[in-house]
């Protein structure tokens, strides 16, 4: 009896129709999300005793319900706030041998603004009517403000910009001790410009809070 | 004369669909790896504003998300236009902010329950006196680490 030993190809011609329904069916349930976006840390809830703050180290930005913004008390456009917010916060008002005198500020030392980086307040104040929208531009450029600022010293310090220290150190792949340097130095870059942003509920509570 | 002979008719032969599996995986795979599995449908609009200064989510087990915008053209007859916060599956008020975050919590195992973020996926146009309301309503439930999802781009677009 003549046997045939070759094994039938199996037909595939189908493959593709099988192939088709996996896609669609991916296609309808899934979604490309954005995972990215500002990173804010909420004051807690317990109301801390009210600091002495003296006026002139508050940068005080408010958004009204028409989207226009008040940086202490003048109307601003949005373009000028990030760079009205790093005269304000680089510009070292308190005087040599005072104890928070800053030695790597570049501002123009007025009496008028902050003393240094580490006392200078942003205050930041939303009418309930405002767009979200304006709102994450102005967090945004305020972000920018200080990223710059950093950006400036760690590039001075350590030859990186401070984003790519931060970008770097988030990598997974980067080893442990690397890491750990890392971290001290971006540390010390923060304690240079730490990100003080207080967002008070109201006007006059914030008054309350700093007077 | 064999040699000569005319070609039968003036058939083009078939194009080979051998390779369409292929492809068709290609595409299959791609679209597997760059997108992920929708957990809820939105019942809000959720155009999302830009920011140029930001960072990654990293591990998406320790994020809780809350949307917000006006309801979807389908809902705006029934629940009109104002914007609205959706949690899971469902419209929700502000004060079911609190025990929601208290329950999603509760479900993620016991090692980072303590360091959990909240994405707030808002849309651009809803106003802030929500968004202040939700916020407070973290700080109750000590839900202190937010992030304000945004997409990539030049922040002054949200103007518009």
């Amino acid at each position: 009896m003549a046997r045939n030993n070759e094994i039938p190809e199996v037909n595939a011609g189908s493959m593709a129709d099988i192939a088709f329904l996996l896609l669609i069916f991916f296609l309808v349930t899934t979604t490309i999300e954005t995972d990215v976006g500002l990173d804010r840390k909420l004051p807690p809830k317990d109301p801390t005793p009210p600091i002495k703050v003296q006026e002139k180290n508050i940068f005080r930005v408010s958004l009204n319900k028409k989207n226009e913004l008040l940086v202490e008390n003048e109307i601003m456009s949005l373009e000028n706030l990030k760079s009205a917010t790093i005269d304000f916060l680089d510009n070292g008002g308190a005087p040599k041998g005072d104890g928070n005198y800053c030695d790597y500020c570049q501002g123009d030392r007025s009496l008028y603004a902050s003393d240094s980086p580490g006392r200078a307040i942003v205050s930041l104040n939303s009418d309930r009517e405002a767009t979200y929208g304006v709102y994450i531009l102005v967090q945004n450029e305020l972000t920018a403000a200080y990223n710059e600022l950093r950006s400036r010293e760690a590039e001075r310090l350590f030859n990186l910009g401070y984003e790519e220290m931060e970008e770097i150190y988030f990598d997974p792949q980067t080893d442990l001790k690397a890491k750990s340097e890392l971290k001290a130095k971006i540390n010390q870059i923060r304690t240079m410009y730490p990100m003080q942003l207080s967002e008070a509920e109201t006007n006059m509570n914030l008054i309350a809070e700093f007077q | 004369m064999s040699k000569f002979a005319k070609k039968k008719d003036g058939d083009l032969p078939a194009v080979s669909t051998a390779s369409l599996p292929d492809i068709v995986f290609m595409l299959l795979f791609f679209f597997m790896t760059v997108t992920t599995m929708k957990d809820s449908s939105l019942l809000v609009e959720n155009t999302l504003p830009n920011a140029t200064e930001i960072k990654k989510l990293e591990k998406k087990d320790r994020v809780i998300y809350i949307y917000v915008g006006k309801p979807t053209r389908e809902y705006q007859k029934v629940f009109g236009t104002e914007p609205k916060i959706q949690l899971n599956d469902k419209y929700a008020s502000v004060d079911e902010v609190g025990s929601y975050i208290l329950a999603e919590r509760a479900k993620k195992p016991q090692e980072i329950q303590n360091v959990l973020t909240t994405a707030l996926k808002v849309d651009k146009d809803a106003n802030m006196g929500l968004i202040a309301d939700i916020k407070q309503q973290l700080r109750e439930v000590n839900a202190l680490k937010v992030n304000y999802t945004t997409y990539e781009g030049n922040a002054f677009n949200n103007l518009q």
